[in-house]
């Protein structure tokens, strides 16, 4: 079998790269190794409302909520609230993913794409140290695709980059690990997506609250990987549950880990892109990626038929890819991981004092970076090492 | 040796995103661990469900 580009992985990331090869007239096969396209959910479904409607139109059947702001707690149960247009990507709408991850492989497919399921990447077909596509096995079948370029869009167990020598590795404290519950309780807030701080409940991370409409909500629990331990994610989140959500009933449980590792060295080799979790593209402060992904799956499929227009697949070839996304979703991340490197250290002391110097101000128009600049004035101390990043 | 307990794997693949010797595989449900393995432990402390262990060879 032969095309322009293989696509690995049929997440937000290989959707949005076959959708948009496929639109500018290449011939693109996209693998996805389950045979249910987006489930199980690895998910909070949490997304921003401007910045999702600037790539795909919002469609009812894979909105589940729409809330109208978040509410982050210190440990000392202080909180803030901020306004849903100034909470960052991960506010504003929570999505249904089983359906949203389907309705936009579906667009990729009218686009053109041919899109197989139950069909897993094995390797990288090598010649003289080049690949020429992907080894494949669909439906206990091996065969080959050839294919000039293959984007790995395979999400955090990413191999694709591997194969290629790009080494995406996470160290332990470049992941949170995570769980999360679908509950039912009648202590739910419908209306705000709320953040649980402190070193007791979330050490390095946060537990979330994201509605899902009539007192349904994604529980979830983040931890830094190099904190946690095995089985803690599941734990502690029990337990959280158990102290401030007594009648919760639960529907559903997902697990996963997210990478907050920052930009990494490189997104590329000769015949291979990387897009979304594969690329580390994910939010080291919030954890959000899907937003993160679609535009780097974008930027990709873009890549690809400029690539493939150009005859030029190599790794230089390939750099316009590089500079796009580091110039664009790039920088926000590479600004998150620092304040992530520092924000996981802060004690519950430390995130109490913070909190309460914002009680007293009116924080509901500003977003992260304002906040930051207000606690900065009051918090010297505590934020002096951040002084660049803010001033 | 590491071992995997089927009844509480979530299928994740946060276990294969970390290991340094690309040894993990997820096959939709199910986790496979090939002779590459080193024994590392990072996929034993970062597993969310706590499926995963290493155990000592007995030979
Ligand atoms: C618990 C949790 C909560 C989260 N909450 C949020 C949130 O609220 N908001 C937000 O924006 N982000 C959130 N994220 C992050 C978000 O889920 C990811 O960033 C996003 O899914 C990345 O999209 P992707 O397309 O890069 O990868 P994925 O969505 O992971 O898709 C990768 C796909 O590749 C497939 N695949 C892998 N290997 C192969 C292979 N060899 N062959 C074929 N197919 C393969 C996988 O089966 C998968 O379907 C959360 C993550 C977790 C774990």
């Amino acid at each position: 079998m032969k095309c322009d580009v293989v696509i690995v992985g049929a997440g937000p990331a290989g959707s949005m790269a076959a959708r948009t090869a496929a639109q500018k007239g290449l011939k693109v096969v996209m693998l996805e190794k389950r045979q249910e396209i987006g489930d199980p959910v690895r998910c909070a479904e949490g997304v921003s409302k401007a910045s999702l409607a600037r790539l795909v139109n919002p469609d009812p059947r894979w909105i589940a909520a729409e809330v109208k702001g978040a509410r982050i707690y210190a440990p000392d149960r202080s909180n803030v609230v901020m306004s849903e247009d100034r909470s960052g990507n991960e506010v504003g709408y929570v999505l249904e993913r089983k359906i949203f991850d389907r309705a936009l492989a579906m667009d990729a497919a009218r686009a053109g794409a041919q899109v197989m399921v139950k069909a897993r990447a094995l390797g990288l077909l090598m010649k003289d140290g080049h690949p020429y596509g992907v080894k494949a096995m669909r439906f206990g079948e091996v065969f080959d695709i050839q294919a000039p370029l293959v984007i790995g869009a395979d999400g955090v167990e990413s191999k694709v980059g591997r194969w290629a020598g790009i080494d995406t590795a996470l160290k332990p404290q470049d992941i949170e690990v995570c769980a999360q519950f679908l509950v039912h309780s009648e202590l739910l807030d419908d209306e705000y997506c709320e953040f649980y701080f402190g070193n007791q409940i979330a050490p390095g991370g946060y537990v979330w609250s994201f509605p899902k409409g009539k007192k349904l909500a994604n529980l979830g629990i983040g931890i830094l990987g190099s904190r946690s331990e095995s089985g803690a994610p599941v734990r502690l989140l029990r337990s959280f549950m158990e102290k401030n959500l007594p009648d919760a009933r639960v529907l559903e449980m997902d697990v996963g880990g997210v990478p907050v590792s920052g930009p990494i060295e490189s997104t590329t080799a000769d015949g291979v892109i990387l897009a979304g979790d594969a690329a580390r593209q994910s939010d080291p402060i919030t954890g959000g990626g899907i937003l993160n992904a679609m535009n780097a799956g974008i930027m990709a499929g873009e890549m690809a038929a400029e690539a493939l227009a150009r005859g030029d697949t190599s790794k230089e070839g390939l750099k316009p890819y590089e500079d796009r996304w580091r110039a664009t979703i790039g920088k926000q991340i590479a600004k998150h991981y620092e304040l992530k490197e520092f924000l996981v250290n802060l004690s519950d002391d430390d995130l109490n004092s913070l909190s309460s110097s914002l009680q007293s101000e009116d924080i509901s128009k500003m977003d992260l970076k304002g906040m930051l600049r207000v606690l900065f004035r009051m918090n010297p101390k505590i934020l002096w090492e951040l002084r660049h990043l803010i001033i | 040796m590491l071992t995997i307990d089927r009844y509480k794997c979530g299928y994740c693949g946060a276990c294969v995103g970390v290991c340094p010797a690309c040894a993990l595989e997820l096959v939709e449900t199910w986790l496979e661990v090939s002779d590459d393995c080193i024994e590392c432990k990072r996929c034993t402390k970062i597993c969310p469900a706590g499926a995963l262990a290493l155990m000592e060879d007995r030979s």
